[in-house]
């Protein structure tokens, strides 16, 4: 049974790791980047570490992508400026 | 569990190739992240032990055997902290990338070369 | 193409090295003696229920202190390199607003509790402290001329991060060993005020870690 659930979602994370390296468009990959952090998330409560889980659920899959996000918001309001 | 520590690997393995191949500064600082997810599923899946549960010791666990029930702690404390480590190196690295676009205007990693020999 | 010819023998290589430590890996049926000692000794010794962050705290303090050093060096890295400018103006709905600051007390209400509870149920002050500065989010969030007050920012971490150094020293003084948490009566096994001194020091960490991510995120979010 887990590791049915850790087959399925291994698959999905490397085909979204796959997407998310060779995506052009930098807001898509940093979303799907995103989602992989939430899917480790799930493998880390299946592996008996709630702790880390809830760590990366709250830092990986929140807080990084909005730094990232943040910091597209920068760089594209430094074109605007001039 | 053997099953996530191919995981593991593989997404570190993707997130190299991605650092290596593409030119775009968001898309190297994306890649890392991602080999960064690898590194810790790695350590985590290395600290598993088949039918065991979290080492949180409340009334659900016979406390007198707990060190038969639970998994190891190590990996889990160590990642924990490698999690926070990594986000704070994610924007020092974003901040580089501000101010190198601010300089230059272009976030293509072709147009930084007066380093290069 | 010589590029690209390259990258493939890079990973080639460490695949190549990868593979047999994936083949060969011997996964362990018991506890190592290490992580014995660990889970014993937070019963009878410390009288926490989460081995994890009685780990965190007591057995690899020291570890936590350079790491929240590195975090508070990352943080006056990104300080250093993004100054704030002011931005134009966009004010958010007035619902937005309301709603944002009813739920953002709500936030950090949780995230209190989550590291004041971080011996007992999963969590600390990593994780207390992220839910903190998700609250801060919101508000930039809703309301874009908002003014954080820099100066309690910095003086809640700088306080919190010499109080935790302070507490690791008492241990020095009453000669039972650097961040030892037993300087403080070990209590009840299960109630919210034992295992000594780590809810104190996982909530010095807590507020430290929220203030300090509360900076990154004001700095990297200004316009």
């Amino acid at each position: 049974m887990i590791s049915t659930i850790i087959i399925i979602l291994g698959i999905i994370m490397i085909v979204a790791g796959i997407i998310a390296v060779h995506l052009k468009n930098l807001l898509a990959a940093i979303i799907v980047s995103g989602a992989i952090s939430l899917l480790a998330s799930i493998i880390y409560l299946i592996l008996g570490s709630p702790d880390v889980a809830m760590t990366e659920a709250s830092i990986g899959a929140g807080l990084t992508t909005i730094v990232f996000l943040f910091a597209l918001n920068k760089a594209r309001k430094e074109d605007k400026n001039d | 569990m053997i099953f996530a520590l191919i995981l593991g690997f593989a997404l570190l393995l993707i997130g190299i190739y991605g650092m290596l191949s593409q030119r775009n500064l968001i898309k190297i600082v994306i890649s890392f992240s991602i080999a960064d997810t690898g590194t810790h599923i790695i350590i985590v899946a290395i600290g598993y032990l088949r039918g065991r549960t979290a080492p949180i010791l409340d009334k659900a666990i016979d406390i007198a055997n707990a060190t038969h029930k639970v998994v190891d702690p190590i990996p889990s404390a160590l990642v924990l902290t490698a999690i926070v480590i990594g986000l704070a190196v994610t924007a020092l690295m974003l901040s580089f990338i501000i101010e190198l676009y601010k300089k230059k205007k272009s976030l293509s990693i072709d147009d930084y070369q007066e380093l290069k020999w | 193409m010589i590029k690209k010819i390259f990258v493939a023998l890079a990973i080639f290589g460490l695949f190549s090295i990868f593979l047999p430590i994936m083949i060969n890996f011997d996964f362990h049926q018991n506890l190592s003696e290490l992580s014995t000692q660990y889970v014993k000794g937070s019963v009878e010794d410390l009288n926490s229920q989460n081995v994890v962050t009685s780990v965190i705290v007591t057995y690899r303090g020291l570890d936590t202190l350079g790491e929240v050093t590195v975090l508070f060096l990352a943080t006056a890295g990104i300080g250093f390199l993004l100054k704030k400018r002011k931005g134009k103006k966009r004010v958010a709905s007035e619902l937005l607003q309301t709603s944002s600051s009813f739920l953002s007390v709500v936030i950090i209400m949780f995230g209190i509790f989550i590291f004041s509870h971080g011996h007992l149920t999963p969590g600390g002050g990593f994780q207390g402290g992220v839910m903190i500065a998700s609250a801060f989010l919101l508000l930039m969030l809703s309301d874009v001329n908002l003014e954080l007050n820099h100066t309690i920012l910095q003086f809640i971490e700088s306080l919190s991060g010499a109080f935790y150094v302070v507490v690791g020293l008492i241990g020095l003084v009453l000669t039972i060993g650097f961040l030892n948490s037993k300087i403080i009566p070990l209590g009840e096994y299960g109630n919210l005020f034992s295992a000594g001194a780590i809810p104190l020091i996982y909530s010095f960490v807590g507020l430290k870690v929220g203030s300090e991510l509360t900076n990154i995120l004001d700095a990297m979010g200004g316009d």
